[in-house]
């Protein structure tokens, strides 16, 4: 199972994470510390595992961000690393030629999409096409009620 | 919000803003305002994000979930998956919500409450919400079926004895079409097989073959944009079924014997020149690996391993190496005809290949191959990095030690790696070092040269300092005389004052630890008697260090010094050669065995003279002494010798600061007469077990070599050693004849041991009404011309006696018989009757 995900850019600033396995909030600040430290000092040419306390952390550098996951000694390493490819292509889908500034100002979404994408640390949906379904009917959803709560409101206030 | 914070240019200002905001926040959580909740809760989260706390949005999160409307109910599971973790107390809380909302006729609801859940519900949590995901897994969404799915593999989790509930609607989870539901229900049930054997069988016997007939299906199907990654249609799926298989397989024979051609299909058919491809090959290879034996399965299987290896992807080679681990134990042959590219990985400039190379590399290893292997380790070990050359050199140390096929090579070795990188190598390493050279004695010259040569070269690698002071200090007159040369090697000239040169050398730099020096000082003192023309400028050396501000060195200088100086007739004989260090016993205790027996052939005694009570004679005995303790240096003594002389065990065994003592020898001879409570039995038929350990005068008899003088650490009774030797012993024995046993009543008293320098009396009676123990008073009685001090008698017996011993009544010997001391002695044979105590 996948373990935790941590996604941080080169000078080290954490832009998301998601914990699939008990840490507690120190822990978890210790963690992301050193994992930062081991992956920004690793070099180009290296392979994308590192072995760490015992567990593996498949890593992929897009541009400014290193996308980490951490799995179990016997999982598919190879495997891993397309979904985080996977997760890449469906924010790229979603928010159209994905950028850092995209998801530091809607970290939100991109929450959610980790949300179809990954539970309980295992691949849920292999199907681009229906994870972004998915979360466009629920952002639709969203935007239905958005709606009606400020019809209600402009209502409440002709009323008045 | 977010833009002002990231306008911030420094810590401090962006601290500023958060705190503000967080201030903003908890005013607004305090009046209830319901509209911008949602907004502060995101706030929040992007705050926690930063690292800053941010415990006072927990209740917020729930009121959120609590609400009706979908937007809300969002960013509330959210700010709770995200601030909150399972072990938090208030999660219980939202228990009721997650119960509401999984039954709420919303599906996109049920899908948040089941992804809350699934990632972070408790023990508890799961027990109470787990009928409900039973339940959902049965829903006519499938989304919302993907989704319990992967909530059950997580509730089985954390409460494994729930998996036989689950097995039932996971099966037929396995008929699904669509894939996201297909993906999720194989992981289910792995997870299942895993979590519980009823499960593994169950799913054994039905759905191998329905697993079977899906992979054969999704692996023959024709392109289909939603699912392709790199031309291959769905790999995740393919994989999951792969490791389902696996699980299934494993063990059992006709399980595999169904998988075995789609395997094959798979393995050959799969393109590898994408990652998606290379992945799907790597789960079939281990799962062939794994499952019951095919031959020819397996052949392809390593074939596509090598493919792998030469893959310039590191990632390939990487995986690769991973499998060839695994693969060993089971085709150890097939993989050693890849040595030859693992010996290149070991050399990658990939820190994570080299690891994984050099571990398979160490496991490849057998007597045949081990001779070039070494060598290109080694050769790798000048050129390697820092961090890299601590664990090449552990690693390469133990495969000398396991594999060397004769001592040369060994020596050959390891004189290599000290020299690049004694450094590195560990304490226990240049120990056994030393004790295979002194067990090699025709290779004695030839190691003391290499070793001179070596240390021209690199003097400072510590190791190999102190591993060549020790040669040179023993074997000095060999590597002057040239004696021993073999053919191989080339003549050198080296005169005595050279000799003395180099250990001078090493006590002087700077860079020398304090057991360096140390052993240079002893170095230095045999060299002084084996080399008496140097006698003058040794003592100058020695005396140098008389003012050192360590107590050991100061010590010893002051000691060696003495016996320079005015026991010159002794001293040939205090440093003399060390016997043989028994390596079996050393391998033995270095395994972390009973410390306490020196096999018989390690002669317990050096050829000291008589009589010397000189307690300075001890540190000789003390050559390898490291554990430097602060005893005076008659800590060391004859029975320890070889423990002294490893170091091995620091124990408390070297602190003894008895000086001499009674070679047990005669006690020996004593616990004959202790058999008392059998019939006549001849005294040299038992052989005595009871043996005063320690502290063994240097007696002049020969025989006493054989003596196998377990050292009894802090007089603990235990003696495992085998008596019969002793049997020959005392027949050998000269000085203390025999005596015959009186059967009666009247205990003789014997004379245990008596020798130029002491004698000791052993009175015998048995407390009345107690015919199990025999008490002993040893009287000690000193016959030399020097006084004993710090004089302990210890002794030791075999486990069916009982040993009491009580304090003496003084430590100290006056000399020349005008005083004694007595110790008493309670033996208890609990045995009685049955055994002697012999």
């Amino acid at each position: 199972m996948i373990h935790f995900v941590i996604l941080n850019n080169r000078q080290g600033k954490v832009r998301l994470t998601k914990w699939y396995s008990t840490y507690s909030q120190k822990e978890r600040s210790k963690v992301i510390r050193e994992l930062t430290g081991i992956i920004l000092s690793r070099g180009p040419k290296l392979c994308n595992f590192v072995e760490w306390r015992g567990l593996k952390v498949v890593y992929k550098r897009y541009a400014g961000l290193y996308f980490s996951m951490c799995i179990d000694q016997d999982d598919n390493e190879l495997e891993t690393l397309d979904i985080i490819h996977h997760y890449v292509e469906m924010l790229d889908r979603y928010f159209l030629n994905v950028c850092e500034l995209d998801l530091i100002y809607n970290f939100h979404k991109a929450y959610y999409i980790l949300d179809e994408l990954l539970l309980a640390g295992e691949l849920q949906e292999s199907s681009r096409r229906t994870i972004a379904r998915l979360v466009a009917a629920q952002d639709s959803l969203v935007e239905t009620a958005r709606e009606q709560a400020s019809l209600l409101g402009d209502l409440v206030k002709q009323a008045m | 919000m977010i833009r002002a914070i990231r306008a911030c240019k420094t810590a401090a200002e962006e601290r500023g803003v958060v705190r503000k905001e967080c201030a903003a926040i908890r005013a607004a959580i305090n009046e209830n305002d319901n509209d911008y909740r949602h907004r502060n809760l995101a706030k929040l989260m992007f705050i926690h994000m930063l690292g800053y706390p941010t415990h006072f949005g927990q209740m917020e999160c729930l009121k959120l979930i609590a609400s009706s409307e979908f937007p809300e109910k969002r960013i509330g599971y959210l700010g709770l998956m995200l601030l909150l973790d399972e072990r938090q107390e208030v999660l219980m809380l939202v228990t009721n919500s997650l119960k509401q909302d999984l039954n709420h006729s919303n599906q996109y609801i049920v899908g948040l409450a089941l992804c809350a859940l699934g990632n972070i519900c408790s023990a508890e949590m799961a027990r109470d919400l787990a009928p409900e995901v039973e339940r959902l897994l049965q829903f006519r969404d499938p989304n919302t079926r993907k989704k319990a799915a992967l909530c059950a593999i997580r509730i089985i989790r954390k409460v494994p004895d729930l998996a036989e509930n689950f097995i039932n609607p996971a099966a037929a989870l396995l008929k699904e079409k669509h894939h996201g539901v297909l993906i999720t229900g194989v992981q289910l049930c792995t997870d299942l097989c895993k979590a519980s054997a009823d499960a593994l069988e169950y799913f054994r016997e039905k759905c191998t073959e329905g697993l079977v007939k899906t992979l054969k299906d999704v692996a023959n199907s024709p392109y289909a944009p939603e699912y392709d990654i790199a031309g291959i249609t769905d790999p995740f799926l393919h994989i999951r079924l792969l490791k389902l298989l696996r699980v299934l397989g494993q063990g059992d024979a006709d399980a595999s014997d169904l998988m075995n051609d789609i395997l094959a299909q798979v393995a050959t058919k799969t393109e590898s020149n994408k990652n998606a491809g290379n992945a799907i090959l790597y789960e079939c290879v281990e799962t062939i690996m794994s499952i019951e034996d095919n031959g020819g399965l397996r052949v392809l299987a390593i074939n596509i391993l090598g493919r792998f290896l030469s893959n310039r992807d590191n990632n390939i080679r990487y995986v690769a190496l991973n499998m060839l681990m695994k693969a060993i134990t089971v085709d150890a042959q097939a993989v050693q005809r890849h040595r030859a590219t693992i010996l290149e990985c070991v050399k990658d400039s990939d820190a994570s290949i080299r690891k994984r190379a050099l571990e398979l590399v160490y496991l490849l290893i057998n007597e045949s191959n081990v001779k070039p292997l070494t060598k290109e380790l080694i050769d790798y070990l000048e050129v390697s990095d820092q961090e890299f050359k601590g664990d090449l050199t552990a690693k390469i140390c133990s495969l000398i030690a396991k594999f060397s096929p004769e001592k040369i090579w060994y020596i050959d070795q390891m004189l290599k790696v000290l020299s690049e990188a004694g450094n590195f190598v560990k304490d226990e390493v240049w120990h056994a070092l030393i004790v295979v050279i002194s067990n090699a004695s025709d290779l004695h010259g030839y190691t003391v040269r290499a070793l001179y040569r070596a240390l021209q070269t690199s003097v400072e690698q510590e190791s190999l300092v102190r591993v060549a002071v020790w040669c040179i200090g023993e074997y000095g007159d060999m590597l002057v005389k040239n004696v021993g040369m073999l053919d191989i090697e080339d003549p050198i000239t080296v005169t005595e004052s050279d000799a003395v040169d180099i250990i001078e050398l090493a006590i002087k730099r700077h860079t020398s630890d304090l057991t360096t020096k140390a052993m240079s000082l002893i170095a230095l003192l045999k060299l002084s008697s084996r080399f008496p023309s140097c006698s003058e400028r040794i003592q100058d050396i020695i005396v140098q260090n008389r003012g050192n501000l360590v107590l050991e060195l100061q010590q010893r200088s002051i000691e060696f010094n003495s016996i320079i100086q005015k026991h010159q007739n002794i001293r040939s004989a205090l440093v003399e050669r060390m016997p043989v260090l028994d390596e079996a016993t050393f391998i033995g205790r270095r395994a972390g065995s009973m410390p306490a027996t020196v096999s018989t052939s390690s002669g317990a005694s050096l050829n000291l003279p008589n009589g010397v009570a000189k307690p300075s004679a001890a540190p000789l005995v003390d050559l390898l002494d490291l554990s430097l303790d602060d005893a005076p240096a008659p800590s060391s003594s004859g029975g320890d010798f070889l423990q002294d002389l490893l170091g091995v065990d620091l124990s408390p065994a070297s602190n003894q600061s008895g000086t001499n003592q009674a070679s047990k020898t005669g006690t020996d001879v004593l616990l004959d007469l202790l058999s008392i409570e059998t019939p006549p039995v001849q005294s040299s038929s038992s052989p005595p077990d009871v043996l005063s350990s320690i502290q063994h005068n240097k007696s002049p008899v020969a025989s006493l070599e054989e003596l196998a003088l377990p050292s009894s650490l802090s007089g603990q009774a235990t003696t495992p050693v085998a008596a019969a030797p002793m049997m020959d012993l005392l027949d050998g024995f000269v000085s203390n004849p025999p005596k015959p046993e009186n059967n009666g009543s009247v205990y003789p008293s014997v004379v245990a041991f008596e020798s130029g320098a002491l004698r000791i009396t052993f009175d015998f009676s048995k407390p009345p009404g107690n015919p199990q123990t025999t008490s002993i008073q040893a009287t000690f009685t000193n016959l030399s011309p020097s006084v004993y001090s710090d004089f302990i008698f210890q002794a030791a017996v075999p486990k069916f006696l009982q040993l009491h011993l009580d304090p003496a009544s003084s430590n100290t010997l006056p000399a020349t018989g005008n005083g004694s001391i007595t110790q008493n002695l309670r033996v208890t044979n609990s045995q009685h009757g049955k055994i002697p105590s012999k």
